[in-house]
């Protein structure tokens, strides 16, 4: 059965040499760039649905060889994966397109796309990986590849906001690694498996495992954007559009939520975390930073600092769903880890779009936007009645799960949460939508006209495309291979039978 | 076959030294394309004699110890001479495309360079303690007038300073040689371990085994002992640099690690090992530390292998007092770490070289724009400045993680802490000059461009530190050789 090693291998490899031949272009050869940039998107996704079909009939992709003694390089596909690589793949190849139009005429491409491919590598292979040491080593690998992207404009704030980020991300690392030798320490190598595999551990080593929780959590906590470790993510917002879009749905983001997913079902097993008391702390910092990011949001005037905020909130459901103990909690955080990424890309794409027809910066920039864009404004308003939660929409399919979870095990205080977040999501959201349709137009100094369409087409089909897809998953959350059927997959794996 | 090749390693070099004594640069240039081509060839038959036939002693000339040459080949002797024909060949051919030829002094590049290299390879397989201390003076004396080389004053005082820090190292231990050999009339290496474990009272040797350890500590630059290093290392030309970061401060610490694993656990104590550790830990932080003050490109350089060299004595205290699989794995970290930080320390001096030659000056803050117009340099010394981090995938990291293990098993965990912390001060002072380099000032290249090989040399050797990663357990497996113990 080779063709189970090589397809991970190739998911992996397709944006790995992409990016090798990217660097070794020149720097005009624009055209070819994009070529390659959209070829290895495609592959990908292609290579992704293959694998994702395997999933569901039980074949078993990966591989696994010694990389050290006592450490083996383990790829793996299973439900869970399939879930970060398809909204990767997926998302990586609306990105890719964005990208290259939001970056046309602007210097410094071979570097940017370069590092741009190695990204979504590390993400692949965050997604894939099989254990604990391979996980790390694409995570580690996703920061190096990040650092460039965010202080691609190499302006003085810019190299600021990289430095933030490296020391956030780096003190992160550094804690992951310690709760990992400690973990290896107690129990050798393990492969991530479904339910868990902490469980069979001496009882005196309790303690010890919750530490190591804590040093796990926290190190993915800071990617995450988990309070107090969310700072350098506002900050990042001084990087291009597109990559904001990577950081906030695709990669950086994600990866830490993911991480946490996988610790917690993975390595510790749900059940297993229950036992050990370390979920209710989880849940609480969780909800504690859903109302901190929205609180932090109302007050930005800055439209992409508001949105970041906005995230630091709307990831946090993924930990929250995942603190919840019981299968529909698990479905909504889940569930989330895609609905979030499609919602979020939209309103970082039309951000984008803003930015660079309109010169739009500040929220009151906004007013009467809706005439000028329309294609842009209505999925920028589908995105933000998504993450409000209006049905049928995207984000209310994640907080009806997450409420009905909660209340399954009697964690009321939950939909409490859900209810102030959502109220303060709308506080947000809806002056933001209000300015863009019904305000007087506000005069755009710096505006730039593309032709017969609102802005350049390569800027506007993705944000259509993913707010499309904003509707489509609420309105078929019952159909098979919808992100809510896929979670429900995955829930139906994790728990004990 | 072994007698062919053991002439080989050992005597080209030499013959080829004293030939290029006659020659210009060009000639030598020349022949050193040869010899390098040579050392590939034995060394990598080295490699398939031991593989197949396991490790072996071999008597120079037929003369047995005690009174002759007693060499031994091992696994690590194969591991440490291909790594030093990978990196000296690195590093010789970027100097023969960098050094001028029209300089008068340049002829002496290559005389000095075949010396350096004949040293080399007899520490990596001298089995007696003389006989590494003739291969560490070669060593020394070659580097210093490698350092010498261009003579101006900067570098006649560097240098000097130098030739005085390895003699009077040089000096220590031999005196510490000097009691072993009165005390057991033998040098050989094994001999003398051999002898020491049937003692009643080992403690009586610790004198000669401090006095040993601390003239090597000096040559190695092991904190405090290290203020001859950065000096020497900044002022060389980028390919001396590389050779003397990369190769010839380990060989110094590879006699004082023979020695500690053969004798260490008998004659030393506990705190000896620990401080020992605990200078090396601080060689980590007080490096990083300078590195990241240092103005000047090659000097943040030149102080990060101050840093990196402090890891390497965790070894010691890591593989006293611990079970064997604990003391295995201390001693696969090290050597990975050797391993990683000459690849990656060699191919950072040769990519600094490029990038200071393009930019025209030697301060850290005239990079601003390289990213834009010179991405190779910049990107070869970026990996490998990922593996210096200690980063995955690369090789620093999988030194690391071996170290960590070792510290773990050990219960050691404050040398976690070192580790850990260690990392991100070196990312400190290498995310500097990311950033520095990141900056945009004007849209105009007015950068020199250097020779497109000068960069390919220092890309591959960075990539080499960076495979190193994916690679560790196939690069420690010929380290664990068998090796046939017969006397």
């Amino acid at each position: 059965m080779t063709q189970l090693v090589l397809i991970p291998i190739l998911a992996l490899l397709s944006s790995m040499l992409a990016a090798v031949i990217i660097f070794a272009l020149p720097e005009q050869r624009h055209r070819l760039r994009t070529g390659i940039n959209l070829l290895a998107a495609l592959i990908k996704v292609v290579l992704v649905g293959v694998m994702t079909w395997g999933v569901i009939h039980q074949l078993d992709y990966g591989l696994s060889y010694e990389i050290l003694p006592g450490v083996s390089f383990e790829l793996q596909a299973d439900a869970l994966a399939m879930m970060f690589a398809g909204l990767s793949a997926v998302l990586w190849l609306l990105t890719t397109i964005y990208a290259v139009g939001y970056l046309e005429d602007s210097p410094n491409r071979s570097r940017f796309f370069g590092f741009f491919s190695l990204c979504v590598a590390s993400t692949m292979g965050i997604a894939l990986a099989g254990n604990l040491f391979t996980f790390f080593l694409f995570y580690e690998m996703l920061t190096l590849s990040t650092y460039p992207l965010v202080v691609h404009r190499g302006t003085e704030k810019a190299l600021q906001a990289g430095r933030n980020y490296i020391i956030y991300t780096l003190s992160g690392g550094a804690a992951l690694l310690l709760g990992m030798i400690w973990l290896q320490g107690l129990a050798g190598d393990l492969s991530f498996q479904e339910t868990g595999q902490l469980v069979d551990l001496n009882e005196e080593l309790h303690p010890q495992l919750i530490m190591i929780f804590v040093l796990l959590v926290a190190g993915l906590g800071v990617k995450a954007a988990l309070f107090p470790l969310h700072g350098w993510l506002p900050q990042a917002m001084v990087a291009p559009a597109p990559v904001s879009a990577l950081l906030h749905a695709v990669a950086v983001v994600k990866a830490g939520a993911f991480g946490i997913v996988r610790v917690v079902y993975d390595l510790y097993g749900i059940e297993f975390a229950t036992l050990l008391g370390v979920l209710e702390p989880l849940g609480w910092l969780a909800a504690f930073t859903i109302i901190y990011g929205s609180v932090r949001a109302l007050a930005q005037t800055d439209l992409k600092r508001r949105l970041a905020f906005s995230t630091v909130s709307q990831v946090s459901y993924i930990v929250l769903g995942t603190a919840v103990f019981g299968p529909v909690g698990t479905v909504g955080g889940l569930v989330h880890l895609l609905h979030q990424g499609i919602m979020k890309i939209t309103l970082f794409f039309c951000a984008g779009n803003y930015a660079e027809t309109l010169g739009i910066h500040k929220i009151h920039e906004l007013n009467g936007a809706g005439k000028r864009m329309p294609l842009t404004s209505t999925a920028f308003t589908l995105a933000a009645f998504g993450m409000i939660g209006v049905p049928p929409l995207a984000g209310f399919i994640t907080k009806w799960t997450l409420g009905t979870g909660a209340l399954n095990v009697q964690m009321e205080w939950v939909i409490g949460v859900l209810l102030i977040s959502s109220l303060l999501n709308a506080a947000y959201f809806l002056p933001v939508i209000h300015r863009l349709w019904f305000q007087p137009e506000y005069d755009w100094s710096e505006q730039r006209r593309w032709g017969k369409l609102e802005t350049h087409s390569w800027l506007l089909w993705p944000p259509l495309v993913t707010a499309v897809l904003t509707l489509l998953v609420g309105l078929f959350a019952a159909l098979p291979l919808s992100p809510l059927s896929w979670a429900k997959l995955i829930a139906a794996r994790e728990y004990l039978p | 076959m072994s007698n062919w090749l053991m002439a080989g390693l050992l005597f080209t070099p030499l013959a080829l030294a004293t030939t290029s004594l006659l020659l210009n640069f060009r000639q030598g240039r020349a022949l050193a394309w040869l010899g390098m081509v040579l050392q590939l060839l034995v060394s990598v038959g080295l490699w398939g004699l031991v593989k197949q036939e396991g490790g072996f002693y071999y008597s120079l000339a037929g003369w047995d110890a005690p009174l002759g040459i007693e060499l031994r080949v091992d696994g690590l002797a194969v591991t440490f001479l291909l790594l030093t024909t990978l990196v000296a060949s690195g590093c010789g051919i970027h100097a023969g495309i960098y050094l001028k030829p029209d300089k008068p002094w340049q002829r002496y590049f290559w005389p000095l360079y075949w010396f350096l290299w004949a040293g080399l390879n007899t520490v990596w397989i001298g089995g007696d303690l003389f006989n590494l201390y003739v291969g560490l003076e070669l060593i020394s004396l070659a580097a210093v007038g490698l350092v010498a080389l261009g003579g101006q004053a900067e570098a006649l005082r560097a240098a000097l300073r130098y030739l005085l820090a390895a003699l009077l190292g040089s000096m220590v231990y031999l005196l510490g040689v000097a009691l072993i050999y009165g005390q057991f009339g033998t040098l050989s290496l094994a001999e003398v371990a051999h002898q020491v474990r049937l003692m009643h009272q080992a403690e009586l040797m610790r004198p000669a085994l401090v006095l040993m350890l601390v003239g090597l500590a000096l040559k190695t630059a092991l904190f405090p002992l290290h203020g001859w290093l950065p000096p020497a290392h900044g002022i060389a030309k980028s390919p001396v640099s590389a050779l003397l970061s990369a190769l010839v401060v380990k060989a110094s610490f590879y006699i004082a690690a023979r020695i500690w694993l053969e004798a260490g656990e008998v004659v030393a104590t506990q705190w000896m090992a620990q401080l020992i550790g605990a200078l090396g830990a601080a060689a980590v932080i007080w490096g990083s530390w300078l590195a990241w003050c240092q103005p000047r490109l090659k000097q943040v350089v030149a102080y990060s292998s101050v840093a990196q060299i402090g890891y390497l004595f965790l070894l010691f205290p890591l593989t006293f007092g611990v079970d064997a699989s604990t003391s295995l794995q201390a001693q696969q970290g090290i050597t990975l770490q050797v391993i990683s930080h000459a690849l990656a320390k060699s191919a950072m001096f040769l990519a600094a070289g490029n990038l200071i030659l393009a930019v025209g000056s030697n301060r850290v803050d005239a990079l601003a724009g390289v990213s834009h117009f010179l991405p190779f340099s910049l990107f070869s010394f970026g990996l490998a400045g990922v593996s210096l981090m200690g980063l995955p995938p690369s090789g620093g990291f999988a030194a690391k993680w071996m170290l960590l293990q070792a510290s773990m098993a050990s219960g050691q965990w404050w040398w976690i802490l070192v580790l850990v912390g260690g990392g991100l001060l070196s990312a400190a002072y290498v995310f500097h000059i990311y950033r520095a380099s990141f900056l945009e000032r004007d849209e105009k290249d007015h950068f020199y461009h250097p020779d497109r090989r000068l960069e390919v040399v220092a890309m591959l050797l960075a990539v080499a530190s960076l495979g190193l990663g994916l690679a560790g357990s196939q690069v420690l497996s010929v380290m664990a050789l068998p090796f046939e113990e017969v006397q």
